[in-house]
């Protein structure tokens, strides 16, 4: 739109006309106070506090929803604006308790922030205030209606954000309500929109309330180990007796790429790192058959050893290792190097929930098609094939929701059954489980008059798409997902996205975790075993060593633990797996939440995970394996390249300006100047990384400034005929499950079994 | 059933079928109803909104906004049907007067709701009446039914190319939805909470289409300006405010009732004449002059013409024509807290200095009638009440804060008698506490 | 009307035949059906005599919203209840023109001869007391509202033969 000039306090200001007045002088710096405005979600006009005086104009109006007009004068820091503002502050403390020093909020409250700033230090109300008590709505969420302001960001996160609709506004006056939808609680994703929303401590949720002060938290960004969709996760951590330990998960300061958005995994589903049941002591099996704890440097001497022992006895194709889709990239990068190099092994692999190499392969180097999340907020038309991402990758939903919402996006559905996002789609339509490869070749080939016309239909309307964002799930595999590229490629811009299940399902497939090719989909001569195949060839006394790295294929293949009675079965993890129970040594490993690296998206894009928690007794799988190379007498910086020459400024040219030394810091990181001084520096091996890996050679300061790097991975030639698609297990998790880690979070099994009994009731 | 009065004084044009059986389609038919509508037919929009503004009809519910020019705000094309919808949802305290409409000239409302159509080019209109007019919605709905039967509604009326449908209903218990907007949420089945304004309905109303909003005076005098001509019926009147309105008189008045009078008439004469002055003879005190949300008026501000321009002169408004008469023994403080506890309770709850200000006023003058208040709650009450005017959402914050501001200025002293523990000068009852909802 | 078929009847509806034909008809006179809300809802309280869990399942799936959303709505309007209230439900205006003209002395009467107060049913359940704003008889004050009837003019005299007259119905 064109763009129109007017005057904000004696400024001439120039925005896009329809611009409101509020967003119009926050671009400027001109702070507009609001309680109920919240960009994204519909207006308000109801908490008054945005009031700014307009020329021309009898009274006071809402600078929240009023477009700014050429020529329009505006002023917003008049006596009168002042005493407008601190009225409505004196209005609202008036019911609002003063329980400041107890409450969640406290030093994090809008509220409190505003009466600071716009000041309304005395109160002038002596009666009593109204009272109810407070209510507990789902195991992670609490009201307390007291506190609440009633700016209705929660009401609107859930209906328009969420696409839930799971709170309204009851009864009237003084006496007007947020209401949860099952009468006293609450049916709904859990997600918790609606507690990070609310400006003061209404909505509270189980895992923080009255547990610490904000100021007593380290706060951390990193990113979710959940899903695959890649949210950023601030963690809040708090020194305890055995660590730091996280009390919450949000992402309030909006910074990562999932913008407001957490799901109820990504905010209450950290609790795993705290379970009681986490191994702090490394295990080795003795005598009477019984695991019993070690001490560090016997359990890694006797891995060492014995993985010495197999390879100069059996061999290296006597070997098997099984990596994890929740370590970093760094991680599974060095563990398959480790496998290839030191084990002398090909027999590697990890649990496949998608079909990325076959993806690759079908895009064929037409790299520029890969879609990011970012896509689905902005592509003007969207074709998802397969999938719940409501269920499977809450940001996607999200974003899906909120191009429809802003932009009127077009979101085409095929799936073989009823899902959410159907709500907002133009055109859905369901074939059979078994369709979906007869669907995706009937969109790649020439007419077809022998074509049902619902499928010609939505054929014909995706063909008249320009934009389109294709985004497929597990059910398309191997040879079938040719021909919806092959369609897409034919219109004037398609990309396209493969979903898959955990946090670096991905990036473990790009990092080479397969038998059949290298980091970066570069083929190997000799296919190694997968992980059925190892599985088997245990059962049958073929595999002597098995190393497995954060995964638990015995119980979730449901294996008899006998078939690796045989085999040297080392297993790092967090928790006593069915798979650990059976292990000869088992060694506690860090979760991603405690941890350094990178990992990537689902829809490949690569982002920093930092270290947010700590605890005493773990170590980083990045260390062990390096720990155990070391042991068994490798050359550790040929598996490492840390140490090598003085590339770095050691800080001699630093100034003398103060925090000039951090940014020093930083800017030396960023450019990858500063030396790895330590073989436990993952940027030592992301160095390697982007040096070797074909389409991770992104711009690293962008990546350490926190912007996703989209990866242009590209299948290298000669690449397999058959990606091994015969493997893919997907999760087929829920909003309140999370593979085997679900187990281990107490509050995600909480909300799981709540909305379970919601689920059963509702069905009578 | 309500008593009718009547006074030699009164102008009767909108009450000139009252008690005449009109709501039977017959009698009405053979009291000249349903010829302005055809007339309308006949000469077409642009010749009824020519006639309406030159009627000087301003708007009967409490703004006084000019009706032809209402409707002249109506855009002649429009994607969205458009529709007329009729505010009978009559909640002011103090006012009564769509109340005799409803019951004695249902079809003076369906004609002016017809007429009104035609201008805007409107294939249906809504009815709505409160929620406690449930025998008024039975009296409308056989008329309804009735002007169906004749052909005056549905397809072709009156045997022209017109269509014109018309649905009644009640609302169930709000003062906020006497708002237009917050009536048009409510007719479309959600909670009475206005909209954000603009867009204006005329352009974004019902169902998202251009609507015409109208109070049923407004509407049931329509018919009667077409039947006794446009020029005419603004020359009944005073300047800019044209023809006659229903004033309500309550309280202590000696003969109160409904009585229809030209706008512009004296308000003293109205309660010393028409009304018969002051029951049992006492000495005014107060004047609420329309309806419970206007700033009182004194017995020596009372000597002036009830038209919109004039009252709002006197630093009060007309408003729904509900004239309230207060006699010396009447408690300010008690009658200040008995309109603000109104207020509280009909508070929609949306926007904060109407939500919270209304229930911080109840508090505190409900301490202060109590004997229980200090000398900075009078300062407080008032500070409260200018704070919340003209910073709320729509206009119910200022109807609870003016009336106040004029109360504690006016009646100061009365204020601070009950302060110190001193019981009530005037107290002959205690609150009863409406309880919260 | 842009509506010339009606849907199929509602079934199995908790309320009476009548009642649900009458429902079946209202969803289609409006634009939109959610219109027919707030008229449902009186209607479904008349014949039940509160909005009862199973009436509010039923209206919000005869519409097609959310329970929620039903309840949202109901509970902003005072003459909606989720409670039973007496078989007569005793409406004393007690607002300003009525106040003026006795009547709170009418709602304390009231509360002596029936024995309670606001929003309290009488034991045998004939009578409801509720203290209410303006009902729009102002010129006629004090004014009392029984279920949707109006009695206006009123003094305790006259309040107590009102009563009567009630009580004479139940004892029908």
């Amino acid at each position: 739109m064109a763009d129109v000039t007017f005057t904000v306090d004696g400024r001439q200001l120039t925005a896009p006309a329809g611009t409101l007045v509020i967003e119009a002088c926050r671009a400027a710096g001109i702070e507009i106070p609001a309680f109920c405005y919240y960009p994204g979600l519909s207006l308000q006009a109801a908490c008054r506090m945005c009031l700014v005086r307009i020329e021309k104009m009898p009274k006071l109006q809402t600078a929240c929803t009023t477009p700014v007009g050429e020529g329009m004068v505006i002023a917003t820091e008049t006596d009168e604006i002042k005493q407008a503002r601190k009225s409505m502050l004196e209005l609202l403390l008036a019911n609002h308790p003063l329980d400041c020093p107890v409450c969640d909020a406290g030093g994090e409250c809008e509220l409190q922030d505003m009466t600071f700033k716009y000041g309304a230090g005395g109160s002038k109300f002596t009666d009593i205030k109204n009272h109810r008590d407070e209510q507990q709505w789902s195991p992670v969420v609490f009201f307390d209606r007291p506190r609440c302001i009633l700016c209705y960001r929660c009401v609107r996160v859930c209906n328009e954000g969420m696409d839930v609709a799971a709170l309204g506004i009851q009864f009237r006056n003084s006496g007007a309500v947020i209401a949860p939808n099952d009468i006293t609680s609450l049916d709904c994703e859990q997600c918790g929109m609606c507690i990070d929303l609310c400006p003061v401590g209404a909505l509270t949720s189980d895992t923080y309330r009255y547990k610490t002060r904000p100021w007593e938290l380290t706060h951390v960004g990193t990113i979710c180990t959940h899903c695959g969709d890649g949210c950023k996760t601030t963690l809040g951590a708090r020194r305890e007796e055995n660590g730091m330990q996280i009390v919450r998960g949000d992402n309030r300061d909006k910074s990562g790429m999932n913008g407001d958005f957490l799901c109820v995994k990504g905010r209450y589903a950290f609790d795993f790192a705290n379970n009681p049941e986490r191994l702090t002591q490394p295990l080795v099996r003795q005598p009477d058959g019984k695991l019993a704890p070690a001490r560090w440097e016997d359990a890694i001497a006797l891995v060492a050893r014995r993985f010495r022992e197999i390879r100069e006895e059996r061999g290296g194709a006597a070997m098997g290792v099984i990596g994890s889709t929740r370590i970093t990239n760094e991680e599974a990068y060095l563990l398959q190097k480790f496998a290839r190099g030191p084990l002398q092994t090909a027999n590697i692999d990890h649990h496949r929930t998608t079909d990325y190499p076959g993806f690759v392969k079908a895009l064929g180097g037409e790299t520029a098609h890969f879609g990011s999340i970012a896509d689905a907020l902005t592509a003007p038309a969207i074709l998802l094939v397969g999938g719940d991402p409501t269920e499977e990758h809450p940001l996607l939903a999200w974003n899906l929701r909120t191009n429809f919402r802003h932009n009127g996006s077009r979101i085409y559905i095929a799936n073989h059954r009823a899902i959410k996002l159907e709500h907002q789609a133009k055109a859905t339509l369901r074939i059979s489980y078994g369709g979906y490869a007869d669907l995706v070749r009937s969109l790649a080939a020439s007419d077809d008059a022998s074509l049902p016309a619902e499928t010609a239909h939505f054929r014909d309307a995706l063909r008249a798409e320009q934009n389109l964002l294709i985004v497929f799930g597990a059910e398309l595999r191997g040879d079938a997902i040719a021909p919806l590229i092959q369609f897409g490629l034919s219109l004037p811009a398609a990309k396209f996205a493969c979903l898959g299940d955990f946090a670096n399902s991905r990036g473990a497939m790009d990092m080479g975790l397969h038998p059949a090719f290298t980091p970066g989909y570069q083929a190997v001569s000799t296919v190694g075993l997968s992980l059925p195949q190892m599985m088997d060839a245990a059962g049958r006394n073929e595999l002597a060593a098995l190393y497995v790295v954060g995964d638990d294929p015995v119980g979730r293949l449901g294996l008899a633990p006998e078939s690796l009675r045989n085999t040297f079965l080392v297993v790092q993890d967090m928790f006593l797996t069915a798979t650990a129970q059976v292990a000869d040594v088992v060694l506690p490993s860090a979760s991603l939440y405690e941890k350094s690296g990178t990992v990537t998206n689902t829809y490949g894009d690569l982002q920093p995970v930092k270290k947010a928690a700590d605890t005493t007794g773990v170590r980083s799988d990045l260390e062990l394996i390096i720990r155990i190379a070391d042991q068994m007498g490798e050359d550790i910086r040929a598996l490492v390249p840390f140490g090598r020459g003085e590339r770095g400024d050691m800080g001699q040219s630093r100034g003398v300006q103060s925090g000039e030394a951090d940014r020093h810091a930083v800017w030396l990181a960023a450019h990858n100047l500063e030396p790895k001084l330590s073989p436990f520096d993952p940027d030592a091996l992301l160095d390697e990384i982007q040096r070797l890996v074909p389409g991770y050679d992104v711009d690293r300061f962008a990546l350490m400034a926190g912007e996703p790097q989209p990866v242009r991975v590209a299948a290298g030639s000669n690449f397999p005929v058959s990606t091994g698609s015969e493997s893919i297990q997907p999760a087929n998790d829920t909003l309140f499950t999370s593979g085997t880690l679900g187990q281990y979070s107490e509050k995600l099994t909480e909300v799981n079994r709540f909305q379970a009994e919601k689920t059963l009731v509702a069905a009578g | 059933m309500p008593t009718l009065v009547s006074h030699p004084e009164e102008v009767r044009i909108v009450s000139s079928r009252f008690g005449q059986g009109a709501a039977e389609i017959d009698r009405y038919l053979e009291l000249g109803g349903y010829q302005s509508v055809r007339k309308a037919i006949d000469q077409g929009p642009d010749w009824i909104i020519a006639q309406m503004k030159a009627s000087n009809l301003r708007g009967r519910g409490g703004a006084g906004f000019p009706t032809g020019m209402k409707w002249s705000f109506v855009p002649k094309q429009s994607a969205k049907p458009k529709y007329v919808l009729v505010n009978g949802d009559e909640s002011e305290p103090g006012t009564c007067k769509d109340h005799l409409i409803f019951l004695h000239d249902p079809h003076a409302v369906i004609e002016g709701t017809i007429i009104a159509g035609l201008a805007i080019g409107a294939k249906m209109g809504f009815i709505y009446l409160r929620g406690e007019y449930r025998y008024l919605l039975k009296i409308m709905e056989k008329a309804i039914a009735d002007a169906y039967a004749k052909g005056f509604l549905g397809k072709g009326i009156f045997g022209s190319q017109f269509d014109f449908e018309v649905v009644s209903q009640t609302g169930a218990g709000a003062y906020e939805v006497g708002e237009e907007s917050a009536l048009m949420e409510s007719l479309e089945g959600k909670r009475g909470v206005p909209r954000i304004k603009p867009p204006f309905p005329a352009v974004v109303g019902l169902y998202g289409g251009p609507t015409v909003i109208n109070n049923a005076e407004t509407i049931a005098t329509v018919p009667h300006i077409f039947r006794i001509g446009a020029e005419e019926y603004a020359k009944i009147g005073s300047e800019r405010n044209g023809g006659t309105r229903l004033f309500c008189v309550s309280g202590h008045a000696a003969r109160n009732g409904v009585y229809e009078l030209p706008m512009g008439y004296n308000l003293k004469r109205l309660i010393y004449e028409v009304a018969g002055g002051i029951r049992d003879g006492r000495p005014l005190k107060a004047v609420v002059p329309g309806g419970s949300s206007t700033p009182v008026l004194l017995p020596n501000e009372i000597d002036i013409g009830l038209d919109f321009d004039q009252v709002g002169k006197a630093g009060s408004m007309l408003g729904s024509g509900g004239v309230v008469v207060l006699d010396d023994t009447v408690c300010m403080v008690d009658f200040a807290l008995r309109t603000i506890a109104f207020y509280q309770h009909e508070s929609c709850g949306w926007c904060i200095p109407c939500r919270e200000g209304t229930d911080w006023l109840k508090k505190t003058l409900t301490r202060l009638h109590a004997g229980a208040g200090e000398m900075r709650d009078i300062d407080n009450v008032r500070y409260l009440a200018e704070n919340m005017l003209g910073r709320t959402f729509c206009p119910l914050g200022d109807a609870a804060a003016m009336p106040t501001i004029a109360f504690v200025k006016k009646f100061r002293q009365e204020f601070e008698d009950h302060l110190d523990g001193k019981p009530c000068p005037h107290a002959r009852h205690t609150v009863p506490e409406l309880a919260a909802v | 009307m842009s509506a010339t078929t009606l849907p199929a009847p509602f079934a199995p509806t908790i309320f009476s035949p009548e009642l649900a034909a009458r429902f079946d008809k209202l969803v289609t006179l409006y634009p939109v059906r959610r219109s027919a809300l707030v008229p449902m809802l009186l209607y479904a309280q008349d014949e039940i005599g509160y909005l009862s869990d199973s009436a509010i399942a039923e209206i919000a799936q005869r519409i097609g919203i959310t329970e929620l959303d039903v309840r949202n709505v109901l509970s902003y309007y005072s003459m909606l209840r989720t409670k039973p209230a007496g078989k007569f439900n005793v409406q004393v205006c007690t607002n300003i023109s009525c106040m003026l003209r006795g009547g709170r002395e009418l709602l304390e009467h009231c509360e002596r001869r029936l024995g309670i107060g606001h929003k309290q049913v009488t034991p045998d359940g004939v009578f409801s007391l509720e203290e209410v704003e303006c009902i729009g008889a102002c010129s006629w004050a004090p004014a009392v509202q029984v279920n949707y009837d109006f009695h206006d003019n009123l003094t305790p005299e006259a309040m107590d033969a009102v009563l009567e007259s009630y009580r004479a119905k139940a004892n029908e």
